[in-house]
């Protein structure tokens, strides 16, 4: 077993040892395309990371991908390479749009060993890192790019490659500083959500909420409500909010938390007149709405690109644990039926339909954020502290919080829901885990087991130091165990994860 | 002024009589709602008609002098007729029983008869100016007997029959009120009791005029189950209030009379009271417009009285044509239009007009849809109109024109008026409750505490408003489908909020609607929080839905495991995706694997085309057949002959199960 290989030390030499995680090399994007003759070479870099390697070497290395993934293709049309392994790094290959490639490079974890005569021994790991955690990694890359950009193609219709290298330039330049590729692991893979647990009728408050909410404010076009970094509600569909989501609870939540800890945002704007106390604010848009200065500018996102592919406004406000994510029109305005209908009063829908003037797009303006500040904040506030007292009462009801003897990830493919008791609160920089890094790898390795085979199926492994790692996939769910039961013998065990799945997972068709 | 914009109404078949002129005297029995047109004392005839009662009565009688008063008992049993001021008359209509008049002369001496009311069918009430006399009649003896009395001076009298309730005026001002209860034990002579006297404060008057409660200012009517006495209180101009106003005192069966509510009139004048269906009609004759007034509504409340103005604006009851009839009509010219407001009218309570000039009795009646209109705030419209008798078609057109594209409400809106639907239906079904529980505790149904609930109009449950509004709403193809959504979740969520079970007919609409638009993420995120309550139809219908959205077959799996009552349609929908094993793993898991048809199982391996599946599931039959019957052989009874063969050809023989021997 590869984890037995992996197992920390406890040998003498153990001090001496240094570990180094895996790391980024390079990065790049090319197209085939537009360079297709000698001496053009250079056309068909897109996006090239880090920008100082020379420019033959980056010329050669984008060759040498295309030619394995030619070379590969040979052997299987459909699906060609996804990944090079060498000794001392991997290659992950990906080809979100036709003859686009994105290519991450990634170094194998290092163990440097003093040797016995004291020079240092590096041995590099090459089973360590799981292709299938690091091709998702490389897959978010382009999701998350395109929720701020759209495609690639769309910047090509718009601007050429020059735009096209412009946007890759200034997106990726900063994203992939936040990769940390250290901390990938199974939750990568799954690209899960995870959904906040509330009874039927608070949910029903929320739902009311926010119709009511885009009802007055007319021109929101899609909603999503979250609680303390967990999904409630999403207008948008699975795939859009599956990666908004991502940038939310890693990305926008993790860097408002040290303002809301150092207090700063504390009942506000208790001087505007009209305005009931609440806690509601914006975490994109204006900072101040009492400065008539202030900027109401909105990340802009995508979505539904396959489709009718629209671009939106995202304003996210929050109150207290509570966010709402309302997404307005932001594109060209299309006159669309349901664009007109969305007015709440008959006296708009005219205006709506007869009114062809209107600007080219809508723009959220100062008076708009003010008014949504004044409706919003104060249902929301009151909605959140609802929620937080419906989640108490659940909590106290569901019994004591002991410790349990095991440790979970599940994971539904239906609705990407996503929970684990293995992993710590998201931190912008890393995701905590509270197990051993082997453990994970195994979690990892059966993962890779049961895409292999598509029927349901149940693995069990007995991992060095005492823990059982138990997995199991049923009906596109899977479920993940990690027990430390000392002498614990597999029918035991066996037994505990029927426990488990009775008391976690009893209203779900999770079979046995 | 559109003719929809009346809102009070005179019935349409009035109760028509012979006009009051010196030959003809026309007087009105409030108890039994009669009209009697007494002709020339009598002997020329009497007619007496009903509101009911098509057919009149009629009868002659000796004319003894001018008839001051004239009312059935209850039944029509006896007839009672006041000619002097001292004596009442009475005529047998009971069959068998004599019809020759006897005469009863009031006990206290020097007094005079100012009336009389009947409050059963053999009992009567005289009043006196020097008190009250209560007597039953014997009609086989011709004779009364005075069962109590009770002697004080008295101006005038008020009777109200609903509630057996007599007034009697006292005092040199006139407004203290002393009322008298009588009641009826079953068969058993009725008693009569003395409620706590009350005074009716009067406004300031100019000293040169002498103050005092009119009879003409006071009416008794039950408004919502209570028994009140109306005040209309006339302007005064020394006070500095703004108008006339009527003060209702609530007269309780046991306790002291309270000032409970003041109705703001905010004109002067003329006025007449009525009571509709509830509601306080105050009728305004310089104006000749009427207002109404619903206690039940929210007023000014000011800590011990609480202040209500008009409803809706005053507005005059709806024109009236008098109906033409009788053969000299049928040549004559169109009908003629009847003066309202006219100073010959007279109101009694509580809902009775008459002319007695022109020979009319009406019903004055309440028209429920032209105040939809004339009332703009919806949650108030909703709180007037499930207080009235005739409301569910009238409440089901308001929520249907509020989801109307023309006239359509806010959320806000929409959601204060389901709510308002789901209190009064919540109420409902919490008395059901409770009465059928009562009922299983083995509570006697005769215990008067124990009473059906009765169901009202205001009653709308889930079914009325599917059909009536939700239905027809979802099939709106102008309605953008987020309203409609809204909608929908809004009458769930308010169901919800009440704690009423929601149909599973309004979760197959919710469905609809989102499967239409192509919704199904949305879908999947209400089941996914148990918005949409599980159920095997809504199983049923997700299962249906798996060739649109594949995940529709997980929810509706989990759906059924909830149910916990459908392991046969698990397995079935199991079975259906080639998923034996897993099917024979869920039975086995809940134990039910010794009951279950191997033949089934079989077939389904079968069809798989994969041997080896067929294989274990073959040797699971003949493992269980070993363990239930001690071979592993399949009985005949299984029908699995083609599945041994089928075995036997794939295997071999050999590979049979052998039966363990000892």
């Amino acid at each position: 077993m590869a984890a037995a290989a992996a197992g920390a030390g406890s040998g003498p030499w153990a001090a001496q040892e240094k570990q180094f995680p895996p790391a980024l090399l390079s990065f790049f994007i090319y197209n085939p395309r537009f360079g297709p003759r000698e001496g053009q070479e250079e056309n068909k870099i897109l996006f090239y990371h880090p920008n100082e390697v020379e420019k033959n070497e980056k010329i050669r290395n984008v060759g040498l991908c295309e030619a394995i993934v030619q070379f590969t293709r040979t052997f299987s049309p459909s699906k060609p390479a996804k990944s090079l392994h060498t000794q001392k790094n991997r290659q992950f290959f990906n080809e979100p749009e036709e003859n686009f490639w994105m290519v991450m490079v990634v170094r194998n974890p290092i163990i440097e060993k003093q040797s016995k005569d004291g020079k240092p021994v590096i041995e590099y790991q090459e089973e360590e890192l799981l292709d299938k955690v690091y091709s998702s990694v490389l897959r978010q890359c382009y999701s998350m790019y395109k929720l701020f950009n759209g495609t690639f193609l769309k910047a090509m219709e718009d601007g050429g490659v020059k735009l096209l290298k412009e946007r890759l330039e200034k997106f990726f330049h900063r994203y992939l500083q936040t990769l940390h590729l250290q901390s990938c692991d199974l939750l990568d893979i799954f690209g899960g959500i995870s959904f906040f647990p509330l009874d039927k009728m608070t949910y029903l408050k929320i739902q009311s909420f926010i119709n009511r909410m885009e009802e007055s404010l007319n021109i929101v076009k899609y909603t999503a409500f979250l609680y303390n970094d967990q999904l409630i509600w999403s207008g948008l569909e699975q795939d859009d909010m599956r990666i908004l989501y991502k940038y939310l609870t890693t990305s926008l939540f993790p860097r408002h938390i040290e303002p809301e800890l150092a207090g700063r945002d504390s009942p506000i704007r208790a001087e505007m007149p009209g305005n009931l106390q609440h806690y509601g604010r914006f975490l994109t848009g204006p900072l101040n709405l009492n400065d008539p200065d202030a900027k109401c500018r909105f990340p802009k996102i995508f979505v539904n690109t396959d489709d009718t592919y629209e671009e939106l406004h995202l304003i996210v406000y929050k109150a207290m644990s509570a966010a709402v994510c309302f997404m307005i029109d932001g594109g060209p305005v299309k006159f669309s039926f349901e664009y007109c209908c969305s007015a709440s009063h008959s006296k708009m829908n005219l205006t709506g339909i007869f009114c062809h003037d209107l600007p080219a797009s809508v723009h959220p303006t100062l008076d708009f954020c003010r008014r949504l500040d004044s409706i919003v904040g104060p249902q929301l506030t009151v909605l959140a502290s609802d929620i937080c007292e419906q989640f108490n009462i659940n909590k106290r009801m569901s019994g004591s919080e002991k410790e349990p003897q095991f440790k979970f990830i599940y994971f539904n493919h239906m609705n990407l829901a996503e929970k684990s008791t293995v992993h710590m609160r998201k931190t912008p920089s890393v995701s905590l885990t509270s197990v051993h890094p082997d453990l994970m790898k195994i979690l990892g390795d059966i993962n890779s087991d049961f895409t292999r085979v598509d029927e349901d199926e149940e693995i069990i492994v007995k991992a060095m130091s005492d823990y059982w790692v138990v997995g199991k996939k049923s009906d596109r769910r899977e479920l993940y165990v990690i027990l430390n039961q000392k002498n614990a013998n597999l029918i035991e065990v066996n037994e505990e994860v029927k426990k488990l799945c009775a008391t976690q997972f009893n209203n779900i068709f999770f079979l046995d | 002024m559109g003719e929809e914009d009346y809102y009070l109404e005179l019935c349409e078949r009035p109760v028509q009589f012979e006009k009051a002129n010196p030959v003809n005297c026309v007087f009105f029995d409030e108890a039994n709602k009669q009209v009697f047109a007494v002709r020339s004392g009598g002997a020329t005839g009497v007619v007496v008609k009903g509101p009911d009662d098509r057919n009149p009565i009629s009868f002659r009688m000796d004319d003894k002098g001018e008839v001051k008063c004239i009312k059935f008992s209850l039944e029509n049993k006896i007839l009672a007729v006041q000619r002097t001021s001292k004596t009442v008359d009475f005529c047998n209509f009971i069959p068998d029983n004599s019809q020759l008049e006897y005469t009863q002369e009031c006990k206290t001496k020097n007094a005079n008869i100012l009336g009389f009311c009947w409050t059963s069918s053999t009992e009567i009430v005289f009043i006196t100016d020097q008190g009250i006399e209560f007597y039953q009649v014997l009609p086989e003896k011709r004779s009364l007997k005075l069962l109590k009395s009770h002697n004080l001076n008295v101006n005038w009298y008020m009777y109200c029959p609903e509630s057996a309730v007599i007034l009697l005026s006292t005092t040199v001002l006139e407004n203290v009120l002393q009322p008298f209860h009588f009641r009826f034990p079953p068969k058993q002579a009725g008693t009569m009791s003395k409620l706590p006297k009350f005074e009716i404060e009067l406004p300031a008057a100019p000293k040169s005029t002498k103050p005092s409660l009119s009879e003409r200012d006071i009416a008794m009517a039950t408004i919502y189950g209570q028994l009140y006495v109306l005040f209309l209180r006339h302007h005064s101009r020394t006070s500095n209030s703004t108008g006339a106003e009527v003060v209702l005192y609530h007269l309780p069966r046991e306790g002291a009379c309270k000032k409970m509510h003041i109705l703001k009139l905010n004109r002067t004048g003329k006025f007449a009271l009525n009571v509709v269906d509830n509601l306080v009609v105050v009728h305004h004759q310089d104006t000749e417009t009427s207002v109404i007034f619903d206690i039940k509504l929210r007023g000014e409340f000011d800590g011990s009285v609480t202040f209500h103005h008009p409803v809706l604006p005053a507005r005059s009851i709806q024109p009236y044509q008098i109906p033409i009839t009788g053969p000299a009509a049928v040549t004559s010219q169109s009908p003629v239009p009847c003066k309202l407001y006219s100073s010959s009218w007279i109101v009694f309570q509580p809902d009775i007009i008459i002319s007695a000039s022109q020979g009319y009795l009406w019903n004055l009646q309440v028209k429920l849809e032209p105040i939809v209109n004339l009332l703009p705030d919806k949650g108030r419209l909703m709180d007037f109109l499930l207080q009235r008798k005739e409301c569910k078609m009238v409440i089901l057109s308001v929520c249907s024109q509020m989801l109307s594209e023309s006239d359509r409400a806010s959320l806000p809106v929409i959601a204060t008026v389901f709510d308002k639907l789901n209190h009064e239906y919540k109420k409902y079904l919490d008395a059901e409750q409770s009465y059928a529980m009562a009922v299983e505790a083995g509570q006697s149904r005769s215990s008067p505490l124990l009473k059906r609930p009765v169901r009202t109009q205001a009653v709308l449950d889930q079914s009325d408003v599917y059909t009536h509004v939700l239905s027809a709403f979802v099939e709106k193809k102008e309605m953008p489908h987020k309203f409609v959504i809204a909608v929908l979740m809004e009458y769930i969520r308010s169901l919800n909020q009440f704690q009423i079970a929601v149909q599973h007919y309004l979760h197959e609409l919710v469905i609809k609607t989102l499967v239409q638009h192509n919704l199904f993420y949305m879908l999947h995120q209400f089941l996914q929080y148990h918005v949409l309550s599980d159920s095997k139809p809504l199983a049923c219908l997700l299962l249906s839905l798996e060739s649109f959205y594949p995940p529709a077959h997980q929810l509706s799996l989990d759906m059924l495991k909830r149910l916990s009552t459908a392991n046969d349609e698990i397995v079935e929908v199991l079975l259906s995706k080639h998923q034996v094993l897993a099917a024979l793993r869920f039975i086995r898991g809940i134990g039910g694997h010794d009951n279950i048809s191997a033949r089934k199982f079989l077939d389904a391996a079968k069809q798989t085309e994969d041997n080896m599946l067929f294989y274990t599931i073959f040797r699971f039959f003949e493992q269980r057949n070993q363990r239930l019957r001690g071979s592993p052989n399949f009985t005949p009874g299984e029908h699995c002959e083609e599945h041994v063969a089928f075995f036997k050809q794939i295997f071999g023989d050999q590979a049979l199960m052998r039966p363990t021997t000892f």
